[in-house]
């Protein structure tokens, strides 16, 4: 497969901004969808449309099919020991929620302590705070170090006999470093710490075995791995999910309802409470498959090591510029880059990028702790996919090289 | 110069002039490059205009029944923006001001240029200036 081969399945791809070839590098925030996805979103809303898991009827056991295929593809991806393990869920902000919810009100009481850690996205760090007000809980940050790397004996410090769970990204939004979550699931374990990894952009660009990584809860969303919006996946182990109540109540979530006491349905559905996202759900099957298909060729591997390896040298060769998440080991760090320019405001920079056909993000990427850490208000982040090309890296580093100099 | 309706005409042909919007954001750039210096104790949470996604502050005086604004960002467009504003506004009465329609604006296409989330701060910066001189033509009344 080649890079051009690939971007013939993305239309967006082709498009133009202000005239100019459209450059997207914010892929972190959003990924593109190949023209399978499109059409398989379509498909959903012209033939197969119907409430799922519910009527008799021909197109609800088709939507119901559609739906529950992509449960089918989700476990697979990710290798969930079961398919029931796999719950559909709004985003990985949903998911962390429902997790947060329900597993703070079966396993978190008045004192407990949860870790999470300093480099966390708003979506795994909030939950977490409204369930510790609500238990009368503590959190603990685990601090990063000035890399952006964890330390794992810093994390070892941190753990208590009130710990009761800990929570963390797979790759941070902001650093682009990938955690080294097994050792981290492992050394939670051995206190009996259940651990939730946050892998919104973990799963984008690394293959995740949950079964060997071990971990206890696994969360991501659908639009960053090229699915349609509005998708998300909880993973969590059987164990926990039957102990946990519900997190909404409604829908096909119920095994017998009467005023005097509801039974909730089995797995995974005790957790899909109301209409569930139909018509996007489903893009999950050739969203992966086409994850799958880039994963394993090697000459997109290759070819998207050597792009990324030149941003990385222009960026952390040009003296005004500060990257942040400088890991030790180069090939723990994906092709996502957030940094600050001497001088210049990253709003300032990404309006001019925004006028070369350039997209990429600016502000505090929903990561303010991060920010504080590093004592600066916003940052500019470039994060790019496997249908971005060499040509447009050297674009983007000469566009910013001139946004720069008319800023300065 | 000194007529409110010349400055804003002024600044639509300076606008006019450039073609694409990088070469207009440029413009912006000089105008804030060029914002005279804003004191240091000045850049105070009260002065700091809410809604913009950058840190702007605004202060205001009243001298011979004239507003004056003084202005500071650290994003320098943002900066350019408010100065264009302070330009038009600064040294006129309170009411000239509360009852302008900041049409001007329009006609330079800078809304429909800005993000959204942008756009809304620079209705912020609108809304502020707007604010002061409505309070001084409520004092000048009492």
């Amino acid at each position: 497969m080649t890079v051009e081969e690939i971007r013939k399945s993305f239309p967006i791809l082709s498009e133009k901004v202000y005239g100019k070839p459209l450059v997207y590098f914010d892929n972190a925030a959003t990924s593109q969808r190949p023209s399978p996805v499109i059409g398989k979103y379509l498909e959903m809303s012209r033939l197969h449309n119907a409430n799922i898991h519910r009527s008799v009827h021909f197109l609800a056991n088709e939507a119901t099919k559609e739906f529950e295929a992509a449960r089918d593809a989700v476990a697979s991806f990710i290798n969930a020991p079961s398919r029931e393990e796999v719950i559909f869920t709004s985003g990985t902000t949903a998911s962390i929620n429902l997790v947060a919810y329900s597993f703070g009100e079966a396993f978190i009481g008045e004192g407990d302590e949860v870790v999470i850690y300093e480099a966390e996205h708003h979506s795994n760090i909030v939950p977490w705070q409204l369930m510790c007000q609500r238990k009368k809980a503590t959190i603990k940050p685990l601090r990063i170090e000035k890399s952006g790397e964890i330390s794992i004996e810093s994390l070892k410090n941190l753990l208590s006999e009130r710990t009761k769970i800990v929570a963390i990204s797979h790759i941070s939004n902001i650093l682009g470093i990938l955690n080294p979550v097994k050792e981290i699931v492992s050394v939670c374990h051995e206190k009996g710490i259940p651990v939730l990894i946050d892998g919104a952009q973990g799963v984008v660009h690394q293959n995740v075995d949950v079964q060997e990584m071990d971990c206890d809860f696994y969360c991501f969303s659908g639009h960053k791995i090229y699915a349609a919006t509005g998708t998300g996946v909880l993973y969590g182990k059987k164990k926990f999910l039957e102990t946990m109540p519900p997190y909404m109540g409604g829908g096909e979530m119920i095994d017998r309802v009467s005023f005097e006491k509801t039974t909730y349905a089995s797995l995974p559905y005790k957790f899909e409470a109301g209409t569930q996202n139909i018509a996007s759900v489903p893009t999950f099957v050739p969203a992966l498959e086409f994850a799958k298909a880039v994963r394993e060729d090697k000459e997109i591997a290759r070819y998207q090591e050597e792009v990324k390896e030149y941003l990385y040298d222009s960026l952390t060769s040009d003296n005004r510029i500060t990257l942040y998440g400088v890991p030790r080991r180069t090939e723990n760090k994906i092709p996502l880059f957030s940094f600050t320019v001497e001088g210049v405001h990253h709003e300032d920079l990404a309006l001019i990028l925004d006028k070369m056909g350039i997209a990429v993000r600016s502000g505090q990427m929903c990561a303010e702790p991060t920010m504080d850490r590093f004592g600066v208000t916003g940052m500019l982040r470039a994060s790019l996919a496997p249908y971005n090309t060499i040509e447009e890296a050297e674009y983007f580093i000469k566009s910013l090289d001139r946004a720069i100099n008319m800023l300065r | 110069m000194n007529n409110i309706e010349d400055k804003k005409q002024e600044i639509i042909e300076d606008f006019s002039v450039y073609d694409e919007w990088i070469d207009k954001y440029e413009y912006l750039i000089d105008l804030g490059k060029n914002l005279e210096p804003y004191p240091q104790e000045k850049k105070t949470d009260d002065r700091l205009i809410k809604g913009c996604q950058s840190r702007v502050w605004l202060d205001s005086e009243v001298k011979d029944g004239k507003i004056f604004f003084w202005a500071d960002s650290d994003a320098i467009i943002t900066k350019g923006i408010i100065s264009l504003l302070i330009s038009v506004y600064s040294g006129r009465s309170a009411e000239e001001i509360a009852n302008d329609d900041f049409g001007f604006i329009e006609e330079i296409g800078l809304k429909e240029n800005l993000s959204p989330t942008r756009a809304n701060g620079l209705f912020s910066m609108i809304e502020t200036i707007k604010r002061i001189a409505e309070e001084n033509v409520r004092e000048e009344k009492e």
